[in-house]
């Protein structure tokens, strides 16, 4: 029998943005304006959330769901609606919220599991148990103000799931400390889902999202605009996302920018890991002499009009279109394929790699690479495209990453490589 | 745009919150009521805060404590200089009279100050965990109140000392007229608190104020010296409106108690019974509480966006 642990009622959260200052003053001259800049972070959400369920809450930078999580753990009140929660409440989203520098982190043990109501006689029971999964045994006498930062997010961390919640609130902290920390703390919230607590997660990465999540909320401009399983909602938020860049698009051609390139700091907003320098892409794109001109890159799959993605497995094919006023016969059209999240380049190929050489070229032209197999999982995927000679000293043009393909896995396989994978089981 | 999608869970929407256990309800409003609760049902925590502030304001110091008992004998070596030595106050037993009622004050404004400042300052804690915000003024107020009862201690030590007599029925008043303190300070510290967020002015107005405040008061010199200039119009009820002075003459009352100076003629405090002081001291009371009940209200409607504002 499950209960009902979270129940929110047509929620709307209004801010009101100020850039000015707190003082009398500002406040007395900009008060006619301050009237004027209010921004609905939240619009009418209703939800709820049963007893044993992790739940994702998936959007951009600023699409609200961060502040749902606030209201959720009640440190903000909406501005309409009700929130309701049963049980106590563990946030992640502060770790060591309350600690002082000056205490040692016995002390501050105490103080940050009284900020998350855990009763003080709970607290001395499990106190060996918090500071052993901290690794803090020896130091934990010390002053904080003298431990390092991992030592610090350690102490938090430990004590916010030690202090066992009914529902544990987290934004995007499972991606701190170090490694072994960080299996550590999944196992945690693993041995969380297997005692039928509740979760809820704020996180804008899909695979997160997809190795914890039974459900997920996607917000988009304050809406609720989905919930549902994680693989359709996954989907959903990819398709917001692909809908304003397109928006973007279509702006950025209006202020006529070169009509076949995004500029790289639209991928770098769009997603929030930064592209890695593209060191050896940036100087062959310097060097281009423009004899020949890259005129298109095109992406063609199977259901191109209906959605903007691919499925993994599918078959995609590139077109390069280029144009030439001279006749050059010392011509090679390269192409790489990288991970946008790491930048890492994961394939790369060119006209004479595949046997396919190209002889003089005069004019307009184009040449295509038909990917037969997409073996991807999830993700963003630049492509580079070059136009060079057959030694590269030459380089006739060269689009570095600035066009890409989107792909999106409608289970919940995680990693880079799709491959067709079956597992058989026999009885021992 | 509503919308309405439904439930997360394997239950499905006929699921409900269990009957037994408390709900925590997220609103744009709470009642006084629910303040109350709340701040109650965070106890532990307040307790903690408390602790906390002490710890932390004399880690890496030497003397440590002995600063909160020093602080006064400071105060009282430099007014006793200036008035007593200087001025020549008719005030016999000077440090007796000075401490009975500097102390409470000193509750009072230390209070205030730290409180004020309390949600602002709170940083990380109020951007990032719930529990309910009047726990940071209350326990900048319960950090004053352990000065103020470790600084009493210690006057009580020097009376015993001096063998200075109390009269047995004045001395009680010194427990209402603490309780009206608390009242009181905690009322402004939660509004105070909650308006500073906002306007940080408050915390540099309220200095200056204590600071006027404090000369308004009788605690430096006596009852008196108001007395002998309003009291001949009937206008000594003025002195009244600042509701210090009723908690200190209380406290200046119930321990220093001597009513006229040596000379005899000198007032110092007034000559009324007890009673005149308890009516006083109930009409502090009842005002701070309607002004406690105004603070929380206050309070709620400022509260909820302090975490985007701080």
């Amino acid at each position: 029998m499950g209960r009902r642990v979270i129940e929110i009622d047509g929620v709307s959260k209004r801010f009101e943005l100020s850039s000015h200052g707190t003082s009398l003053k500002e406040r007395f001259v900009h008060r006619e304006r301050a009237r004027a800049e209010q921004f609905w972070a939240l619009r009418d959400i209703s939800m709820s959330v049963d007893e044993g369920s992790t739940v994702g809450i998936m959007g951009r930078n600023g699409s609200g769901k961060s502040t749902l999580l606030k209201l959720v753990g009640g440190i903000l009140k909406p501005t309409a609606g009700t929130v309701r929660v049963q049980g106590r409440i563990a946030s992640l989203l502060e770790l060591g919220a309350g600690m002082h520098p000056e205490l040692t982190g016995r002390e501050n043990i105490f103080m940050n599991g009284a900020i998350l109501g855990m009763p003080k006689r709970e607290l001395e029971r499990r106190f060996d148990e918090i500071v052993e999964f901290a690794e803090l045994e020896q130091f934990i006498d010390q002053q904080v103000k003298h431990y390092s930062s991992g030592m610090f997010i350690r102490l938090g961390f430990s004590v916010a799931v030690n202090v066992e919640p009914d529902l544990l609130l987290v934004d995007e902290v499972l991606a701190v400390g170090d490694e072994n920390f960080q299996r550590k703390c999944l196992e945690r919230v693993r041995r969380f889902q297997r005692d039928g607590r509740t979760i809820v997660v704020v996180s804008h990465s899909a695979d997160q999202i997809r190795q914890i999540c039974d459900q997920v909320a996607v917000i988009d401009h304050g809406n609720l605009v989905a919930l549902d399983d994680p693989a359709v909602a996954i989907r959903v938020f990819r398709e917001h996302l692909l809908e304003d860049e397109l928006d973007r698009r279509a702006r950025s051609e209006a202020e006529e920018r070169p009509s076949q390139s995004l500029a790289s700091e639209d991928i770098v907003d769009r997603v929030d890991e930064p592209v890695s320098a593209a060191t050896h892409g940036a100087a062959q794109e310097a060097k281009r002499n423009l004899r020949v001109r890259i005129a298109g890159i095109e992406f063609d799959y199977a259901h191109k009009d209906e959605r903007r993605y691919l499925l993994p497995g599918e078959a995609l094919t590139i077109t390069v279109r280029y144009t030439t006023d001279e006749s050059i016969d010392d011509i090679v059209i390269g192409l790489g394929i990288f991970e946008h999240a790491t930048g890492r380049p994961i394939y790369g190929t060119n006209t004479d790699i595949l046997g396919t050489p190209l002889t003089t070229v005069a004019g307009a032209g184009q040449v295509t690479f038909e990917v037969s197999f997409l073996p991807l999982l999830d993700g963003t995927y630049p492509i580079t495209v070059g136009i060079h000679s057959h030694d590269e000293a030459t380089v006739y043009d060269w689009s570095e990453q600035r066009t890409w393909f989107e792909i999106l896995s409608p289970d919940r396989t995680s990693g880079l490589v799709w491959m067709p994978v079956e597992a058989k089981s026999s009885g021992a | 745009m509503s919308t309405r999608l439904g439930t997360i869970g394997t239950t499905g929407p006929e699921t409900a919150f269990a009957p037994d256990v408390a709900l925590r309800i997220v609103a744009p409003r709470r009642t006084f009521r629910e303040h109350v609760r709340d701040i109650v049902q965070y106890h532990e925590l307040l307790a903690s805060l408390i602790r906390k502030e002490l710890k932390v304001k004399y880690k890496n110091s030497v003397l440590g404590f002995a600063w909160s008992l020093l602080n006064p004998l400071l105060y009282l070596a430099v007014y006793y200089v200036v008035f007593d030595l200087l001025l020549g106050s008719a005030i016999t037993a000077f440090p007796i009279f000075l401490l009975s009622g500097l102390l409470v004050w000193n509750f009072f404004a230390t209070s205030l100050i730290a409180g004020t400042s309390s949600i602002a300052e709170g940083g990380s804690l109020v951007k990032k965990v719930f529990f309910p915000r009047e726990v940071l003024p209350l326990a900048s107020e319960g950090a004053a109140f352990v000065h103020f009862v470790l600084q009493f201690f210690v006057l009580v030590v020097v009376m015993l000392v001096v063998r200075w007599n109390v009269d047995i029925r004045f001395v009680w008043l010194v427990v209402p007229a603490l309780a009206v303190m608390l009242l009181l300070a905690a009322a402004l510290n939660i509004l105070l608190s909650a308006v500073n967020v906002y306007a940080r002015d408050v915390k540099h107005l309220i200095e200056i104020v204590l600071l006027a405040w404090f000369w308004l008061t009788p605690i430096v010199y006596q009852w008196g010296l108001f007395d002998s200039r309003l009291g001949r119009r009937g206008l000594n009820w003025i002195v009244l409106l600042n509701p210090v002075t009723s908690v200190t003459l209380a406290f200046q009352r119930g321990i220093y108690n001597r009513t006229t100076a040596s000379d005899g003629t000198t007032v110092l405090l007034p000559g009324t019974s007890a009673l005149w002081y308890v009516r006083n001291l109930t009409i502090v009371g009842v005002v701070s509480a309607l002004l406690l009940f105004l603070a929380v209200r206050v309070f709620d409607r400022l509260e909820g966006n302090f975490a985007e504002v701080i």
